[in-house]
């Protein structure tokens, strides 16, 4: 009796809530780490919180007691998947500071290893994105293709990956000898495997059921958070740091931006894939046009800009890599603030997050390919 | 008869201390889409206290804390601005002032555009404008983290980047590093 009545009076605090589901810090899914602590209504997000910055490092703090050569090394670790493009815009922005002109070889041999180094970063997020939507093969294929781009690395840099190879006014030391053959057979053997990877997941009944509509995101919305990269151009955005503010030689290169319309998981994928045969193309390109001639331009040995600041953007694999760079006129950086695309792009998932599956809480995520290294700096 | 010491004139008396050497100065040098903007800009923001100027290849908007939201908003929505995309919000620590820096551009007039504007660092209070772009949420946070600028009306200004409860700024360059013990 007593019991039912007891009952009866808490019956105005049984009221369904929201239940609350960790997800990470250590959580293999969420590539890094990264906390998502997502509010959930049966099986629907209702509200995502992300949390960050478990790996900061204080790397923008750390540049101002270093001097330009050995910061660096410090941008080979923000975004670790794509380290030459990271260094390559530090290395601008001290130049533009400085007003140096870069030798036109010098150039192209950035631009080549920028843009196998994207294809490596895409080849890991194709592997990884299937890895996350339950396709066990593709990381397999992925990775092959990325090995053979690390070996090439290798024998130039003579490191897999922290290549600290950029330097202000150019690059470390000339190519290797047989450079050309070598990356004339890499690009033949990445265009087959470009295809191999495009032919194994792209069109799969279960991938496309698990992507198609799933974590939309329109093109004002995206704008509006600084979404930039694949995650914008995904949502039918035409921006590409390489066409809309062209820097080094990218002008002389015929090549085409992919862009998606429905700015899902599914246009998010195929945008990178589009992206590694433009990326082919150029490198192409390059290898064809590429002179012999010097590599460095005359620099002090220690570095000192004038005094000012310069800002520069550069398109890095997951979009907008921009360096804000004040010089005090000393050998070290007055304040250095890394403009990581992923940090922006992340902010997004809880605009995309809501209202999916919880299910689709993993897909939503790999799809917009974060790198932790340089959102927590 | 004088001695040789005598008739040595007085020597100058040595500076106490070396003058700096000038530093130079990064040149700037607007483009064609820079110089058309700033041709626009007083006209734009002709009822606020702005002042323009420019620093290399960007177009510079100096102006109150107080006003940051406006001229944000203005920037935003103008259709002659249209700067639809925040690049960057970053605070620079000049020890007697913090500087704001907002970079803009726009991705369909592709002109770009830093507004900023300055705080002491004892009340450093600047305006949100994550009501204007809602990327600017996460940095006005990271500002606030590393540097303590408080964005007034920023919905949510917990600590991002860093840990709850952790003591000082960061950013800030009177937050010293560690120094390393040779052992």
């Amino acid at each position: 009796m007593v019991n039912i009545q007891t009952q009866a009076s808490n019956q105005d605090s049984l009221q369904a809530v929201d239940m609350m589901l960790n997800l990470g810090p250590q959580h293999p899914s969420t590539h890094g780490v990264f906390r998502l602590v997502l509010w959930l209504d049966g099986e629907r997000i209702v509200r995502a919180e992300p949390h960050i910055g478990y790996l900061h490092r204080g790397s923008e703090k750390l540049c101002e007691r270093e001097d330009y050569t050995q910061i660096i090394t410090l941008f080979d670790r923000l975004d670790y998947v794509a380290n030459l493009n990271g260094e390559l815009a530090f290395c601008m922005a001290a130049e533009k500071l400085m007003g140096l002109e870069v030798p036109d070889r010098a150039w192209y041999v950035r631009s080549i290893l920028c843009e196998l180094n994207r294809i490596a970063s895409h080849m890991l997020f194709y592997g990884v994105y299937g890895l996350d939507t339950g396709a066990m093969t593709p990381i397999l294929y992925g990775f092959r293709e990325r090995e053979r781009i690390v070996l090439l690395f290798e024998a130039v840099t003579g490191a897999r990956m922290m290549h600290n190879f950029i330097r202000v006014g150019g690059v470390k030391q000339d190519l290797p000898e047989d450079f050309v053959q070598r990356v004339n057979k890499l690009t033949d053997e990445l265009k087959r495997g470009i295809e191999e990877c495009d032919q194994l997941l792209t069109n799969s009944e279960l991938f496309l059921a698990r992507t198609k509509g799933v974590g939309s995101i329109d093109g004002p919305t995206a704008r509006d958070y600084g979404c930039t990269g694949p995650v914008l151009r995904a949502s039918g955005v035409k921006e590409d740091v390489r066409v809309s503010e062209p820097y080094g030689i990218y002008d002389r290169f015929e090549f085409g931006i992919p862009v998606g319309s429905n700015g899902d998981c599914w246009d998010r994928y195929y945008i990178r894939v589009e992206e590694m045969r433009q990326s082919l193309s150029i490198i192409e390109q390059a290898v064809k046009q590429m002179e012999p001639g010097p590599i460095q331009a005359k620099v002090r040995r220690i570095a000192r800009p004038p005094k000012g600041e310069a800002y520069v953007r550069t398109e890095s694999p997951r979009g907008d890599f921009a360096v804000f760079l004040v010089s005090d006129g000393g050998d070290k950086p007055y304040r250095v603030k890394v403009r990581a695309p992923s940090f922006a792009n992340l902010q997004s998932i809880t605009h995309m997050l809501r209202d999916a599956y919880i299910a689709d809480a993993v897909v939503i995520l790999g799809s917009i390919d974060i790198i932790l290294g340089e959102v927590d700096r | 008869m004088t001695t040789p010491q005598e008739k040595k004139p007085a020597k100058p008396e040595r500076a106490t201390h070396r003058r700096e050497p000038e530093v130079p100065v990064a040149p700037a040098a607007l483009d064609e889409r820079g110089k058309a903007l700033a041709a626009i800009l007083p006209q734009v923001f002709s009822g606020l206290d702005v002042q323009i100027s420019a620093a290399m290849d960007e177009v510079v908007l100096a102006a109150k804390p107080q006003d940051v939201p406006a001229v944000c908003r203005i920037a935003k929505e103008d259709p002659r601005l249209d700067f639809d995309y925040l690049r960057c919000l970053s605070v620079v620590d000049y020890i007697e002032r913090l500087e704001v820096d907002y970079h803009l551009f726009s991705l369909d007039k592709r002109h770009k555009m830093v507004v900023k504007t300055s705080v002491p660092p004892d009340a450093a209070n600047v305006p949100t404008v994550s009501g204007v772009w809602r990327g600017a949420d996460w940095y006005e946070r990271e500002g606030h983290d590393l540097f303590g600028v408080v964005f007034d009306g920023h919905p949510n200004l917990r600590p991002l980047l860093l840990y709850e409860g952790f003591e000082g700024h960061p950013g800030r360059k009177s937050f010293l590093f560690h120094e390393y013990d040779e052992w």
